[in-house]
């Protein structure tokens, strides 16, 4: 069947990857490995390494050391036109001197598809991407979103056993994004093929993927399915990266981790040594009264600026110790009624089973 | 309600309209400037061209006795010597053009795929030739390809070569000379374009399974024709009415257009013939920009069918 990728969809082994430019290091043993029909995002800040481990992975630049096993076969020097990997790039790459038809036909012509079977699958492909009738537009008259998808289907129409995307989204204006997130999704769902996808927009990342792969300088940070990376990051680099987060320092002693003279209550399992940071959320925080009750723990405040956000307020709120730290709620009219003004001292609570600790580095 | 009305007045009768006559004056007065501003350019284009080449189609309306004739136009027809140096001087553009094309195009395309740095090095040498004048670089060539010149010597003195080439002070000669000084032309123009092509571009093409070379054949090549198209108009346009080289190198035996052009006018001080064929090269070469122009802007703007 045609454009059907479920059954063909091959496992990525990432091992031992090593890059420098000169004396410089983007990539140091790098390992991850990519299930089957899984999407999983590479994030990461400029300079961290993703786009260059996507460049190994298409055979566009040759890695100092490592392997790359598809399906168990090994594919690192082998060159890039014979990978059959799918790559959709940053600014579309299309084929300026080629109609919309001839673009998504080019990987057929290559691997020398009869004319009329070529014909049919380009159609398909177009059908796909909601782009039909449009095969004999010059790339030049379609809008940004249209390149997208013809950057898209012409990276599926040849049934690659892997999609590479280099940030795809990043031209789009933002609500042209947000719906192409939600279409990319939804045609890894029907085509199911493994699909390794760059970006350094973190929510982009958490809408889509199955599983994030957080990376900072040159290696691999985390990576865990969305829920568990902004819920439970395993590092400070990853809490900042991923959501707004607020870092209070703690102690660990005596069996217990103590803010301010008050023992946190925490369902986490506590640090054995070191020294580490709280990591607080805006949404994670409320106002509450000034008496720790149940499994909530209380940080005295007071309240530096709130600003309306329409659909939501922000407060800056000082504690004791000088820290600044940001809450954030919906404008109910419950909550805009107790909205705290500028120099009040207020209470906010933090539910135990919310307390993250990572190591301050 | 009379608010709504009064301001529907006013869209329906724009004489009334607020302030509209003072912002069309006030367009037409930036118009004014604006035209004021460009005059003295005008004057000097109108001065240096329009007025030279109307005297040269003026003076080509007339004969020796100075009576109005068409017989400057009728010889092109009747003279068999004039044909002969008219297919002469297309065959030296063609062979001068195809030879810069065939030097030119792995020079640039060399040039593009260098290091920034290196790129800047090597276009120096492309340029420097420019530096130095036709005719000292000329009779340099002929220094190297004349009959007792640097190549026949060395060769025969090897041993490739029993009797000295005919490299100078002929065909060849001038096709030789010719292309090294319009070399530049095409290389200078095809590099730009080159540059421009988006190296993801090409690697599209080798991710979607197209060979290095079936890439370079597929995409880099048309993409860099339009570039190439602008160098070949360059060269082919400068060869038509070129004149120290092929005077030169050609031992007299090559005449082309600008040759003919000053017999006529030093040696047979006949202006009227010598206007005519000004006119002439000028009709022939306005003729293939259009020519020219026209394909291009067919491939630039349509697509190219891969069928």
């Amino acid at each position: 069947m045609l454009l059907s990728l479920a059954q063909s969809a091959l496992p990525i082994g990432i091992s031992g990857i090593e890059k420098r430019f000169g004396a410089v290091s983007i990539l140091s043993d790098l390992s991850l490995d990519v299930a089957a029909g899984e999407f999983l995002t590479l994030l990461g800040p400029s300079g961290s390494g993703k786009t260059t481990l996507l460049m190994i992975l298409a055979g566009f630049v040759r890695a100092n050391a490592g392997s790359i096993k598809v399906g168990g076969e090994e594919i690192i020097t082998m060159p890039p036109h014979k990978r059959n990997i799918g790559m959709v790039f940053q600014n579309y790459a299309l084929f300026p001197h080629m109609n919309v038809f001839h673009n998504i036909a080019f990987p057929l012509k290559q691997r020398r598809v009869s004319t009329a079977e070529t014909a049919e699958r380009v159609e398909r492909a177009l059908d796909l991407v909601q782009l039909k009738g449009l095969g004999e537009r010059r790339v030049d008259q379609l809008s940004g979103g249209q390149r997208q998808r013809v950057a898209l289907a012409r990276a599926i129409v040849f049934e690659p056993r892997i999609v590479l995307m280099d940030e795809p989204l990043s031209a789009l204006d933002k609500s042209l994004r947000e719906h192409m997130q939600i279409e990319l999704r939804n045609l890894h769902r029907r085509l199911g093929m493994t699909t390794v996808y760059v970006t350094h927009d973190q929510r982009e990342a958490i809408t889509m993927s199955d599983r994030v792969a957080v990376m900072n300088a040159g290696r691999i940070e985390q990576i865990d399915q969305p829920e568990v990376l902004y819920a439970r990051p395993k590092t400070k680099f990853v809490a900042g990266f991923i959501g707004e987060s607020s870092f209070i320092p703690v102690e660990c002693r005596n069996g217990g981790v103590w803010h301010e003279g008050n023992k946190l209550r925490m369902k986490d399992a506590m640090p054995s040594s070191g020294r580490h940071v709280m990591v607080v959320r805006p949404e994670k925080l409320r106002l509450i009264a000034s008496e720790q009750t149940g499994d909530i723990n209380a940080l005295p405040a007071t309240v530096g600026d709130v600003i309306y956000q329409g659909d939501s307020f922000v407060c800056y709120a000082t504690l004791k110790d000088g820290r600044q730290v940001i809450l954030r709620d919906y404008c109910r009219s419950d909550v805009l009624a107790r909205l705290p003004a500028p120099g009040e001292p207020i209470t906010l609570g933090i539910d135990a089973q919310d307390v993250v600790l990572v190591a301050d580095q | 309600m009379s608010i709504g009305s009064v301001s529907l007045d006013h869209v329906g009768r724009p004489d009334r309209a607020l302030n509209a006559d003072k912002l069309s004056a006030d367009a037409r007065r930036e118009a004014r400037g604006l035209f004021a501003l460009l005059s003295p350019g005008l004057l000097l284009v109108f001065a240096v061209i329009i007025v030279p080449i109307g005297w040269l189609f003026w003076l080509s309306l007339f004969d020796e006795s100075d009576q109005l004739s068409a017989a400057n136009y009728a010889r092109f027809f009747e003279q068999a010597s004039y044909i002969k140096t008219f297919v002469t001087t297309f065959k030296v553009a063609f062979a001068v053009t195809g030879a810069c094309v065939l030097f030119g195009y792995p020079l640039a395309y060399m040039l593009s795929q260098l290091p920034r740095r290196a790129a800047g090095v090597c276009l120096i040498f492309v340029i420097l030739p420019f530096w130095t004048s036709v005719l000292v670089r000329t009779y340099a060539w002929l220094v190297i390809l004349q009959r007792k010149g640097l190549v026949n010597t060395w060769l025969m003195d090897i041993g490739v070569i029993g009797q000295p080439l005919p490299l100078a002070n002929n065909f060849a000669g001038v096709v030789i000379g010719m292309t090294h000084i319009m070399l530049p032309f095409l290389v200078l123009p095809l590099y730009a374009s080159m540059k421009t092509i988006d190296v993801d571009c090409l690697r599209a093409g080798m991710n979607l399974g197209a060979s290095p070379a079936a890439t370079f054949r597929q995409i880099f090549f048309p993409l860099s024709l339009p570039g190439l198209a602008s160098g070949v108009v360059i060269v082919f346009v400068l060869c038509l009415g070129f004149f120290v080289t092929p005077a030169l190198m050609g031992g007299g035996k090559v005449i082309m257009w600008a040759m003919r052009m000053e017999q006529t006018t030093s040696l047979y001080s006949n202006w009227g013939a010598g206007a005519a064929l000004g006119v002439v090269l000028l009709a022939v070469t306005l003729a293939l920009l259009g020519l020219f122009r026209w394909l291009l802007g067919a491939r630039a703007t349509g697509v190219w069918s891969q069928r």
